[in-house]
């Protein structure tokens, strides 16, 4: 039975033999493997969150014409607003990237005070979205007034929510940028918030026009 | 005030009046009690902290989502067996409607995200890493999270049942029925937020095998020589990534229809109550291929072993896993082919189920072949096995007579219905599982489970299956509808109902002999030695049992498939088994309590949104975010294992044979 004479082997005293064939060992660069593992599992969470924004545009474009009565997409939006948040956001995502340059070339300062203006223009979008909010609750736009405006406040809510959350997280990646500098683990961090931020600019430039170009056409 | 409380306290927040329910909140104070006083009396609170709920090892948490979801069987078990005691005669005062809306809510609930999920996640911890050579998942601290969320989730769920009261639209909540204006209590929010927070955590751990799969393989193992579990793994955690985010979307539209009068599925306003049942059947739909996708998987792994053969039609098995799993997408409208949609889109979506035949058909084949002319051996996870594929045959074909859509105007809603996918949920998923149970057992503990017992548990369950459902087709056809709890004299359906209810509690007592067979393998405890139980293929096979924290001190070199026969082979053949390379120092991650923290937050916030308790929401997200924050500023999270250390551990582990 070669079961037996297996297991009865010395092979597997500890220094004989260990199941198949050649071994190869992690070694001591593998934390650049871990870092490069969760820049990809970032990959497959932007997936799922692909497909979350799809179900809410999907619901949005479903429910657009059910104002029942209430205000019209066409009254509604002031495109000057959304264009100055359109411009803020994608200034945003390039400046994002100049950090990551200044990564790229060691360059903490430079890092540091592109994020910052980053955020800053991430958080100008956010108080031009909840003035934009304010305003149409104003007007009596609530997300109880009809289905077109649950949607609507869901879907463009849901994105603004992702860029608080970016907000907070690169404020947090600032104050461990400042206290430890450019690390393979900061790196990574740095690269995937941009990462993130992109992504977030690209699903902006769907809600731009499926929601508000469509909705003013 | 004090009065108001009291008022409060008595006619909202517990719930009260019915001895059923009184008799488990006794049963479950009581066992807090005694859980906290044993746990106290031996000293065993920093035990319970340091080796459990802080663990990232993923054998431990499979372990845990596994004691987890048998306790939620037995609840989903019980719920079933209460509906069946109140069908067993015409017109039964044992159940009122209200209750049974309950039960049979929480025991789809239950059984499907509770039970089924959990059981099906804690052997993809438990098996996955060991299978393809990997010393841990992808993000062991994420894996953690998502058990607690799951945890925290199901108690969040569960707690509905003795404070507040249970959801009672259906497991998957219809609107305008689930609406605030026809469910206005609390039980409605207990269901979006328990499922909605283990949701979150499900995603996270189909994000977390895929990476695993794809990065983590032992060096050498290609995609095409991975067992075939570990693509039935792919197929399922793929599906995942894709099924779940609308299942939080679809739940959290729902939830601010509730508790922001939003209009996304009112019968006012705009709303569309169609709308949500075709997301959740998008969602709903492939939920039922990602838990018996992996039921394929252990029984291609079972097959081979038992019949000491290589699998049958390795690569038309992939295709068939990842085609089903992509299909199964385009098949959701099947749910509800009455509601209107018209011919031509009921005419697609019977095609493409109908098709999703064709590769299940490939897979059984594949198994039966693998079975043909090997030299099989009949042990439990075996029979499990073999009982599966007649029953499975069974549930598909009447699935597919489900799918032609004008019959389905006869069978929609009916006993034939619930009997066709019980016979798929419990012959395929279940005993699936059970098979992977019994058949991972030895390598999770060290031990087998009793053979004898384990046989008379099979046989009631699979006698006691056929008695509970089959009559039900039979039913189905004399026109009894699902979810009634009454019926009248003069249906002619007693006879019927009788014979599925000793079915049913057939069922039940094979449960008491697993849970004996259990207590009795671990009081006569006869350890396994060699870390082959089975004489295995697969890599799991290769190390001791239970394994090291590290599962393999050295990563395998792997060329082929069943590398671990291969090698067996090759030894018996008198070849050299190669020199071993040195050993080094193991990078492992460090224990947390976040997971565990951050996932009770989770539930605080959850509770306090059911209740609209402000005071309780904002902590709640307030100690997420905290948690969050005090990870990411954590960099202190890993370490490595000694090569010494690895030494000792192995000598010990080893020594022994
Ligand atoms: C162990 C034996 C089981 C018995 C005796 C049983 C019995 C029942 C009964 C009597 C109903 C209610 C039918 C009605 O009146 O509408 C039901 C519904 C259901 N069961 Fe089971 N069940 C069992 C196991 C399972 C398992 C293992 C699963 C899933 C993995 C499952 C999933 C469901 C679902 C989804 C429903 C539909 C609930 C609803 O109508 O909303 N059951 N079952
Ligand atoms: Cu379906």
């Amino acid at each position: 039975m070669a079961h037996a004479t297996i297991s009865g082997a010395p092979a597997h005293g500890g220094q004989g033999s260990v199941p198949p064939g050649h071994h190869v060992q992690g070694g001591h660069d593998e934390h650049h493997d871990h870092e490069s593992l969760k820049t990809f599992g970032f990959w497959m969470f932007l997936i799922t969150d692909c497909i979350l924004f799809g179900t809410l545009f999907a619901t949005y474009l479903v429910l657009r014409f059910n104002t029942s009565g209430g205000p019209t997409a066409e009254e509604l939006f002031q495109m000057p607003i959304i264009i100055a948040e359109t411009f803020i956001l994608l200034t945003s995502s390039f400046t994002s990237g100049l950090a990551v340059l200044e990564m790229k070339k060691g360059n903490k300062k430079g890092l540091i005070g592109w994020l910052a203006v980053t955020a800053a223009l991430g958080a100008a979008f956010i108080a031009l979205e909840v003035s934009e909010f304010v305003h149409l609750v104003h007007e009596g736009a609530t997300i109880s007034t009809s289905a077109f405006l649950s949607a609507f406040f869901t879907l463009v809510g849901t994105h603004g929510l992702h860029v608080t959350v970016g907000l907070v997280w690169m404020i947090a990646l600032m104050i461990q940028l400042a206290q430890r500098g450019i690390t393979p683990v900061t790196d990574r961090k740095v690269t995937i918030i941009s990462l993130y931020w992109h992504f977030l600019d690209v699903v902006w430039i769907f809600v731009f026009s499926l929601v508000y170009l469509l909705g003013v056409m | 005030m004090l009065n108001d409380l009291k008022d409060f306290l008595l006619n909202d927040f517990f719930v009260t009046g019915d001895p059923l329910i009184l008799g488990s909140q006794v049963a479950i104070a009581l066992s807090i009690v005694a859980i906290v006083f044993v746990l106290t009396y031996f000293k065993k609170w920093k035990w319970l902290w340091t080796e459990w709920l802080t663990t990232v090892d993923h054998k431990r948490i499979g372990i845990m989502y596994i004691i987890a979801s048998l306790l939620m069987l037995f609840r989903g078990g019980v719920d079933a067996l209460l509906m069946r005691v109140q069908l067993a005669a015409p017109q039964l005062e044992f159940l009122h409607a209200d209750h049974y809306n309950q039960i049979f809510t929480t025991h789809g609930v239950i059984m499907i995200l509770f039970m089924a999920m959990p059981l099906m996640f804690g052997l993809f911890n438990i098996v996955l890493p060991l299978q393809i050579g990997a010393r841990d998942v992808a993000y062991p601290f994420l894996n953690a999270l998502s058990f607690w969320l799951f945890f925290w989730g199901a108690m969040l769920f569960n707690v509905s049942f003795v404070i507040g009261g249970s959801p009672d639209t259906g497991w998957l909540a219809y609107p305008p029925l689930s609406g605030l204006q026809l469910s206005p209590g609390v039980g409605q929010d207990f269901y979006i937020w328990g499922i909605q927070i283990s949701g979150i955590g499900s995603l996270a751990t189909g994000i977390n095998f895929v990476a695993t799969i794809l990065k983590m393989r032992a060096p050498g193992m290609k995609l095409m020589d991975m067992p075939m579990f570990a693509w039935s793994v792919l197929a399922s955690c793929v599906t995942i990534m894709f099924a779940f985010p609308i299942l939080t979307v679809t739940l959290f539209l729902l939830f601010l229809d509730r508790y922001l009068g939003a209009h996304f599925f009112t019968l006012d306003a705009g709303g569309n109550p169609m709308m949500y049942i075709n997301l959740i059947w998008m969602w709903g739909h492939p939920e039922v291929y990602i838990v018996i996708l992996p039921a394929f998987g252990i029984f291609s792994e079972v097959v081979s072993t038992f019949a000491r053969k290589k699998l049958f039609g390795y690569k038309s098995m992939v295709f068939a896993l990842m085609s089903i799993s992509v299909a199964s997408f385009f098949t959701w409208a099947h749910h509800f082919f009455t509601m209107g949609s018209g011919a031509n889109v009921n005419a697609f979506f019977a095609i493409t189920t109908m098709i999703i035949a064709i590769p299940t058909g490939v897979k059984v084949f594949n198994w039966l072949f693998t079975m043909f002319r090997g030299r099989i051996t009949f042990s439990t996870p075996m029979l499990w096995t073999i009982a599966f594929i007649p029953c499975f045959v069974i549930g598909g074909m009447t699935g597919v007579l489900l799918s032609v859509a004008p019959a389905d105007f006869q069978f929609h809603n009916s006993y034939f219905l619930i009997a066709h996918f019980h016979q798929v949920l419990i012959g395929g998923v279940v005993f699936g599982y059970f098979a992977g149970l019994y058949y991972w057992w030895p390598k999770l503990f060290g031990f087998k489970l009793h053979e004898g017992l384990g046989k008379w548990a099979f046989w009631f369950w699979n006698i006691g299956f056929y008695v509970c459902f089959m009559p039900q087709y039979v039913l189905g056809l004399m026109g009894m509808t699902r979810r009634f709890n009454e019926y009248d004299f003069d249906m002619g359906w007693q006879p019927l109902n009788i014979v599925s209810t000793v079915g049913a509690f057939l069922m039940g007592i094979a449960f008491i002999f697993q849970v004996w067979q259990i207590a009795h393998s671990i009081k006569f405890l006869k350890k396994e030695k060699t870390g082959d139980a089975w004489d295995g293929r697969t890599l799991e096979w290769s190390i001791p049992s239970p394994p090291p924290v590290y599962n393999f001190a050295r990563l395998p070199q792997v060329s082929g498939r069943d590398p671990w026969w291969e090698e067996k082979q090759r030894i018996a053949r008198g070849e050299q088994p190669s020199p071993l390379p040195p050993l080094e120092p193991i990078h492992m991650p460090k224990n947390s309590g976040i997971p565990f923290i951050m996932s009770f937050f989770w539930f605080v916030a959850g509770f306090g949104f059911v209740w609209d308790w402000k005071w309780m929401i904002i902590p709640g997200l307030a100690g997420v975010v905290i948690c969050m924050l005090i990870r990411s500023f954590s960099y202190d999270t890993d370490y490595y294992i000694s090569v010494e250390e690895i030494e000792r551990t192995e000598a010990k582990l080893r020594g022994a044979y």
